[in-house]
């Protein structure tokens, strides 16, 4: 079979800057994360994982990132069931907004929360008179984090479930299913991978935002110091291998990422084979 | 009392349940979570006059950083409409041992916190990191120049043109590819004329993303970019840097720029993709 | 320009798993300005042959048989698909989607080298003179996705014919379309054929078309070819059993000879055939139907259904000595005559019957019964 492309000579040539251009930009950061990180040794590693103010970044990092799976799953499931089971006027727009963290920068994304609820805001204003604070406090890490992952579990899922039609539901409804029942016994095992996977992305996302974050947190250390913004802590600080130290653990959860997506599409392409 | 169902003027009666549910929740959070907020840009911007937002977002310092980030992006996007194209080419028209890996390894840069990114390449490319050295003799510095800029840029949004590419390329099918050899092309005309221009929407629209999402970069870039004022400050930088002088006026003034710019190039570029789908795939005209 | 295959075969996977034969060694011969079809159901091969004979697929190379193929005087076997000077036509069109209809006319002549790339003038005049031949000229700036599936199909033969192929090869080139366009088409390419005056070669699995449209049909089967002739001879003298079930509907008689006499339950036939068990085979136009048994054919039927079918009845016939049912098609006059009813019993009488010994031999065709 003939294709565009297939000369011995091309391919070789082809792949080989492929191969060297991915190793030089893409495998020696990830790479060079854990050398740094090792390069003084692994108990030098260690006691700075295991440093008081790492733990309490990785403790509020996992205590964010907790709290945001189940808020956007709800909000994902909702939106991808709404749009792709009903037509409605506004369903595009909707479609439409829900982009509007991927396009927005970071930074901008912790400004507008910043404005909205510090203290000179519109509605930061009357918390603070009743003594309630959400900027540089935990709430409002959890407010900008949830914003900038929402997209994900829904962006997975509607795909999906605009491809797989509603058959299935329509069917199960003939015979008698109806509201939880028919998501848990008909949707949500046609679904569950992609929701898997809308909820990996989202981790990741969670664990490693740093823009957004770092406006609204006021980086308090052992306060209000996620993972990411130790980074930065350290980096600043000329403490090179304390900061790849923390790096390093953020890059495991991007390898677990990787590895994931991987075995889900690899579970998928032999399930077409 | 007013059900939602009629508010949106649809009809009561739908097979599936659950309408009135996932439209409140996702209604609700539409609007507590992604418009409200916007509502306060528009609200601390209302104070000022045209004249004062103008001076705002033409001085000096912030013009520089809008031709440093766009000059940056640009180039990231380019370069990465180029490597994309080479990886999507690779990854689905040949085999060869390490693929797979490979092909996982492309999303790394939407997988690692930009923080991460940023640390890490500020250190490759520093005067005695790995790369430095390497670069040394060639008198090519990055780190703290707007080539670092880019270089965060372009790892950044790697997976952008790749992932946008790779299946409009495994959905082409042999024949095209046939019929453009038995009608006697070679293989770079059939590329340019046959395979490019089936991939073309793809690819702007991956590159336009890629653009888009340089333009909003932050964690990647502060640490390896130097943010010299007028050389190498980006503009969400400057939008940190007016928030850290509790300057939230310009700071939103400046961040209102950003966003429309942002909103206005991923309006386009949805158009522009929608232009070409039609002509593809029917539609007189 | 005439083409000439030599020990053609084609093996696909690698040695040692899973190994399959697409093709066996075969030659053949087609003769300048040959329309030939190749017949064959799916997997027998015969669109391998076509790719091999474009230079889409390479043949495989025994080194005992050395394998050739030539076009004319020019042996192509070594030569590259884009240098064979061939017109390919795909089933599913593969048309340039981005390309206006008369781009993708004009891409041959377009994507020559600028040395031998005639004037932009002269290229249109080409392509337009094409689209005319195809009747698509007031189509000219549609593109693919505007045109309907024949539409496109025409505009894939006219690029196909725009560098002046020595030989045109089409796959399946009808397969995708509706019966009365597919019609519609055959009778058109046969017209075109006829006038321009190439070597043609067309893959088909329907036994109707390649009867209809070709001067000789190659009929395959598991990589092999069966029988190449003309659809006459094809049709009345077949190879063997494979090419006879191939080209048409077949009833069945199993029975047991003795003395002449061929019985099977309360059906009776005389046959010269030697004592034993024998398998006769009908078509259904060989069967007529009567009120009464002939001395040498006792078969007692029942009608169970009844189908007008253009210029014939089709019948379907049951007894209890027949294990599935025939068929037969008879005359509008007989069919008033006997005045032919649901439910009715009549005697089938063979005009002709067929016998197909163990493989590949010629059939034993009988004489006329009636």
């Amino acid at each position: 079979m003939h294709r565009i492309g297939d000369a011995p000579k091309v391919r070789r040539a082809l792949v080989s800057a492929a191969v060297i251009l991915s190793a030089l930009f893409l495998l020696l950061p990830l790479v060079a994360i854990f050398a740094q990180a090792f390069s003084a040794g692994a108990d030098v590693f260690w006691r700075n994982i295991t440093q008081p103010d790492t733990l309490s970044a990785i403790g509020l990092t996992l205590f964010i990132t907790v709290l945001t799976i189940p808020v956007n799953l709800v909000f994902g499931v909702a939106l991808a069931w709404l749009v792709t089971r009903f037509r409605f006027p506004g369903r595009r727009l909707l479609q439409t907004l829900i982009d509007i963290p991927f396009a927005v920068s970071p930074v901008v994304a912790g400004l507008v929360y910043l404005l909205l609820y510090g203290r000179n805001g519109w509605i930061g204003g009357w918390l603070d008179t009743h003594d309630i604070q959400l900027m540089f406090a935990w709430p409002g890490i959890l407010m900008v984090t949830i914003f900038v992952t929402c997209p994900f579990v829904a962006r997975e899922l509607i795909p999906l479930m605009q491809a797989q039609g509603s058959r299935d539901e329509e069917a199960a409804v003939t015979l008698g299913a109806s509201g939880w029942t028919l998501f848990r016994r008909v949707t949500l095992p046609n679904i569950r991978w992609a929701l898997l996977y809308g909820v990996i992305l989202t981790n990741a996302r969670a664990v490693g935002e740093f823009g957004a974050v770092s406006v609204v947190s006021g980086a308090i250390r052992g306060q209000t110091n996620t993972l990411p913004l130790h980074v930065e802590l350290l980096y600043q600080d000329y403490n090179t291998v304390g900061a790849f130290a923390s790096a390093s653990l953020l890059a495991l959860i991007a390898l677990l990422t990787l590895a994931t997506k991987a075995g889900l599409e690899w579970r998928a392409a032999r399930r077409e084979a | 009392m007013i059900t939602l169902a009629q508010m949106t003027g649809s009809t009561p009666k739908r097979v599936l349940p659950g309408f009135g549910l996932s439209l409140g929740i996702s209604l609700t959070f539409v609007s507590l979570v992604l418009l409200l907020p916007m509502t306060s840009l528009v609200g601390q911007l209302s104070g000022l006059s045209l004249a004062e937002y103008w001076a705002i977002i033409t001085e000096g310092r912030v013009v520089a950083s809008y031709v440093v980030t766009v000059g940056a992006a640009a180039v990231a996007a380019l370069v990465n409409a180029a490597f994309g194209l080479l990886m999507a080419w690779v990854l689905v028209r040949y085999e060869f041992p390490g693929k797979r890996l490979l092909d996982a390894l492309m999303d790394l840069p939407f997988a690692l916190p930009t923080a991460v990114a940023g640390i890490t390449l500020a250190t490759l490319y520093s005067s005695n990191g790995w790369m430095g050295q390497l670069l040394a003799p060639t008198g090519l510095q990055v780190a703290y120049t707007w080539v670092g800029i880019a270089l965060a840029m372009a790892f950044t949004s790697i997976p952008f043109v790749v992932r946008t590419v790779q299946p409009i390329l495994e959905d082409m099918p042999v024949q095209v590819d046939e019929a453009a050899l038995t009608l006697g092309a070679s293989d770079g005309t059939a590329f340019r004329r046959v395979i490019l221009p089936h991939l073309w929407p793809a690819l702007v629209t991956g590159t336009g993303l890629a653009f888009v999402r340089s333009l909003g970069e932050f964690g990647a870039i502060i640490f390896i970019a130097g943010n010299t004022p007028y050389e190498t400050e980006i503009t969400s930088l400057m939008i940190f840097v007016k928030l850290q002088e509790y300057d939230y006026v310009g700071a939103s003034a400046i961040a209102s720029v950003v966003l429309a710019t942002s909103l206005v190039l991923l309006l386009a570029i949805n158009l522009w993709q929608g232009r070409f789908i039609k002509r593809l795939h029917g539609g007189k005209g | 320009m005439s083409i000439r295959l030599k020990n053609i075969a084609k093996t696909y996977g690698k040695a040692g798993r899973g190994v399959s034969r697409a093709l066996e060694p075969l030659d053949l011969d087609i003769h300048e300005g040959e329309l030939i079809g190749l017949l064959g159901p799916s997997g027998s091969g015969k669109t391998t042959l076509l790719r091999i004979i474009a230079g889409l697929e390479a043949a495989d190379t025994m080194s005992d048989r050395p394998s050739s193929i030539h076009f004319g005087d020019r042996d192509v076997t070594h030569l590259h698909v884009r240098d064979r000077r061939i017109g390919f036509v795909f089933q599913h069109y593969a048309l340039f989607m981005h390309m206006s209809v008369f781009d993708n006319v004009a891409f041959g002549l377009t994507a020559l080298p600028r040395k031998q790339r005639p004037s932009s003038g002269e290229i249109r005049a080409r392509v337009q003179r094409l689209l005319e031949m195809v009747q698509l000229e007031s189509l000219a700036n549609r593109y693919p996705a505007q045109l309907s599936g024949g539409q496109q199909q025409r505009v894939s033969l006219a690029r196909a014919l725009a560098l002046r192929p020595d030989v045109l090869l089409l796959d399946e080139p009808f397969g995708a379309l509706d019966a009365k366009v597919r019609q519609e088409l055959r009778r058109w390419l046969r017209h075109l054929h006829d006038e321009l005056n190439f070597t043609s070669v067309f893959v088909t699995h329907d036994q109707e078309e390649a009867l209809e449209l070709s001067d000789r049909v190659v009929v395959m089967s598991n990589g092999r070819i069966e029988q190449i002739d003309s659809p006459e001879v094809l049709y009345r003298s077949p190879a063997n059993r494979f090419v006879f079930e191939f080209l048409g509907d077949v009833n069945r008689l199993e029975g047991h000879v003795h003395d002449g006499t061929l019985t099977c339950g309360d059906a009776r036939l005389d046959v010269d055939l030697d004592e034993g068990s024998h398998e006769l085979l009908l078509r259904p136009h060989e069967i007529k139907l009567d009120e009464h048994p002939t001395e040498l054919a006792h078969l007692p039927v029942t009608i169970t259904a009844i189908a007008p079918v253009g210029a014939e009845v089709r019948v379907e016939l049951e007894a209890d000595w027949l294990a599935e049912p025939w068929l037969a098609t008879i005359r509008h006059a007989d069919f008033e005559r006997l005045r032919i009813k649901r439910g009715q019993r009549l005697y089938a009488i063979p005009r002709q019957w067929h016998q197909f010994p163990a493989a590949n031999q010629r059939s034993i065709a009988s004489e006329t019964m009636s």
